[in-house]
Parts: C-alpha cells; structure tokens; sequence
C-alpha cells in the first residue's frame, strides 16, 4: 500500500498531496570508501510522475538512482516502493522487484549485440514467463509504437543510436513496469535525435502511466519531464514545484 | 523569450521584397510570421508605410476599388531593396539579452551579504518552468511554433549554463566584491 504524502513521515521534496508517493527516500546516506555520495537524500516520487533528477558531475544523482532502484542498498535510511521497505530486501527479493516492477534505460542502450532487435524487447517478457509467442507478438506492437516497424530483424549493433535508445525504451516498458529508472538516456545523442527519444518515452510513459526517474545534466532533457529536482552535495533540493501535467 | 524586438520597418520592406502589397496583407503576413506574441496595430502599419515612402525606401501606388479601408499598393525602391539585402547579410549583434541582470543581482546579492546561490537556484527553478512550456509547446506543434520554441530554449539552456558556471565560482566572485 502506497504512503500518502500527508503523513507526519512525509520526506522533502515531494509532489502535492494530490498525488501518492510511489518511491521515497528517507534520510539516505550511501559512501563509496571513505567518500560520500549521499549524505541524508529526501525524495518522494509521486505515481505516475515524470521527475527529472539534476546536478552537477559527482553531486549523487546517479547514486540516488541506484538506491531508489534497489541497485544499491543504503548505508543508513531507509527507500520504500509502494510503502514497502525495499531496503532491508535480500538480495534475490530485489533482483525479483527489478525484474518485475522496474525498467531501465541507460546512457548507452545496453542491448544485447549479438540479438536482433525484436529479441532484446522480448528477453525481458521472456524471463518474466511470458510464452514466446506472446512475447514476440507484444515485442513487435512495441516495434510499431515506437517508429521502429521493420526493424525487427537486425542486430542492435547495426542501429543508430537513436534507433537503439528506442529499442532500449521499448525493452524496458514491455514488461509494463510501474516505475521506469532512465539515467542520462539521451547523453549519446545529438540534440535533434535527443528529442525524439524524449518525445517517444514521455508520451508513451504517460499512456502507459508509468513513474518515471530521469537522471539528467541536460536542462533541455528536465524540460519533459513535470518536476525537477537537484542534487547537491549528496542532498536534495526542489527546483519547480508539483505541477500537473496538461 | 529573451529575444531583441525584430524591426518592424525592415520586416515590412522584406515581405515588399517578396511582392507589392497592401497594407492590409502586410499586417496579415507580418501578425502570421513576426508578431504572434504581438500583432503589429494598423496605425503602425501604415505609419511605417509613410516614414518609408518619405525615405524614398518604398513607393505608393494609386488607390484601387475594393473592399476594405486601404487599397493603395506599396511597392518596395532599389533603395528599399538594398537595405534588406544588407540587413539580411549582416549579423546581428550578439545580444547578452538576460546576462546583465543575472550578473548584476548576483554581484549585488553577494555584496550585500544575502544568498546568492539561493538566487540562482529560483533562477534556474524559474528557467526550467519556461523551457518545460517551451517544450509542451514543441510537442506537437507547427513548424513555426517548434523553431520559435527551440530558439528559446536554447537561450534559456544558455543562461542555465552560465547559472551553473557562475554557482560554481561564487566562492571566488565573494571574494572579489568584499570591501577591503
């Protein structure tokens, strides 16, 4: 059960009351060796928003990323998923959450070279005991959503890199996961490029009513989404106010 | 948008350029291309007409029947043409368009002991407010509306970058401003 934001727990910065929290972030602190990297973050993610994560080179946002994606655990504090603690999961329980409730799409696709394109969307609905049939049909509706019909055959490694990014949307939003983790997606790709990747995963993850958590030091990239925020010094701080997006 | 005010007579002698024109298509064609946050009033219209015809820029024909109050057609002079053709070859001034006003308040904070870095943060808050209407506007829109959206965006991008560079050497700027 989700947390509504009212409650005295209620982390800053958050969205409107008018929206529940999906992911949080209490107090959360995460060093690598003796450096810091988050020095008590704050953060509630509200569902179905799309939130833009700033800051400059080193300041946590990335890390902040891989604790609200169960990637890293924090050293203290606390991240909860629909009011769940995923922090104290095993191992196993959040490879498990991953796989089923989260999407990833990252600076540079991470597709699978030696698969075709239709095969790097299917994989994930394969793993999640999708029958293949259904998995290759589902892959190939993605294909056409996303401007990629036809497609489907190649290898990922004889696409462009907008081609690929959208293959790499499509592969994380077949599972139709509740929350989609995109850290710097569009950081390989030119500026033209980069808007139709932006264009595609906005709109799609709003039919799909998906959260997203976009990692960006492209101010043009936090203009899609409906939030910003900033991290600084391993702390969070609002940059715009909750505003509904039309 | 941080844009300088395009001119309005030299606008109008480029759509002559184009073809002769009443005042009436000329507002139409200016309002549809240059003035959609601001359509250019008729008296202005014609008020430029006049100043131009004086200067030798443009001519004014006879008025013709039809509808509507103007049926005179102006017609763009050799000398009307050479100035658009030179207007059209030479850039415009860099403008620094926001970057005073940033500075100043940024030197100003510092001086006056307040938070600058605080500033800049609601600057760059306030930023990214416009360029994520900016971008609605994008999404979607006309031609017209996507050039005119990403010329402000990447301004305002511009500023942004200077809001981070300049957050990143308050420490140096403090020093600089403090009264010996």
């Amino acid at each position: 059960m989700s947390t509504d934001l009212t409650l005295a727990r209620e982390p800053e910065p958050g969205p409107a009351v008018s929206r529940r929290s999906i992911l949080e972030a209490h107090d959360v602190h995460r060093s690598f060796g003796q450096t810091p990297a988050l020095r008590g973050a704050r953060l509630a993610v509200g569902t179905g928003e799309i939130l833009a994560v700033m800051g400059p080179s080193g300041s946590g946002k990335s890390t902040l990323l891989h604790c609200l994606a169960g990637i890293y655990t924090p050293d203290q504090g606390e991240i909860r998923f629909d009011g769940q603690r995923i922090d104290e999961l095993s191992d196993a329980r959040r490879t498990q959450l991953r796989r089923t409730a989260f999407g990833f799409v990252f600076q540079f696709g991470q597709l699978i070279p030696e698969l075709t394109v239709s095969d790097n969307i299917a994989m994930p609905l394969l793993l999640g005991d999708v029958r293949r049939k259904e998995a290759y049909r589902r892959a190939g509706a993605w294909l056409d959503r996303l401007g990629l019909g036809g497609l489907g055959g190649r290898r990922t490694g004889e696409l462009s890199g907008g081609q690929a990014q959208r293959v790499a949307i499509a592969r994380a939003l077949a599972p139709q996961p509740k929350v989609l983790f995109a850290d710097e997606p569009t950081g390989s790709l030119d500026s033209l490029t980069s808007e139709t990747v932006m264009d595609l995963l906005v709109s799609t993850a709003r039919a799909e009513g998906t959260t997203v958590v976009l990692v960006t030091h492209d101010a043009r990239v936090a203009a899609c989404a409906e939030r910003t925020v900033m991290v600084r010094d391993g702390k969070v701080s609002a940059l715009t106010e909750y505003e509904v997006a039309s | 948008m941080h844009t300088a005010s395009v001119s309005v007579p030299l606008t109008l002698l480029g759509l002559l350029d184009r073809e002769p024109s009443h005042g009436y298509d000329l507002k139409r064609d200016y309002d549809a291309f240059f003035g959609r946050d601001k359509p250019l009033p008729f008296g202005q219209v014609y008020s430029t007409l006049g100043r131009l015809a004086r200067d030798g820029k443009v001519t004014v024909g006879a008025s013709e029947p039809g509808d509507g109050p103007d049926r005179k057609r102006y017609s763009i002079t050799d000398s009307g043409r050479t100035e658009v053709e030179a207007w059209l070859t030479e850039p415009a001034p860099p403008e620094p368009h926001l970057q005073s006003v940033l500075f100043a308040k940024v030197v100003l904070a510092l001086m006056l002991g307040r938070d600058a870095a605080r500033y800049l943060d609601a600057q760059r808050g306030s930023h990214l407010r416009r360029m994520r209407e900016l971008t609605e506007m994008r999404r979607g829109g006309a031609t017209m509306d996507v050039l005119l959206a990403d010329y402000g965006l990447f301004h305002l991008e511009a500023d942004l970058r200077w809001i981070d560079a300049t957050e990143a050497r308050l420490g140096a700027l403090r020093e600089m401003v403090r009264k010996p």
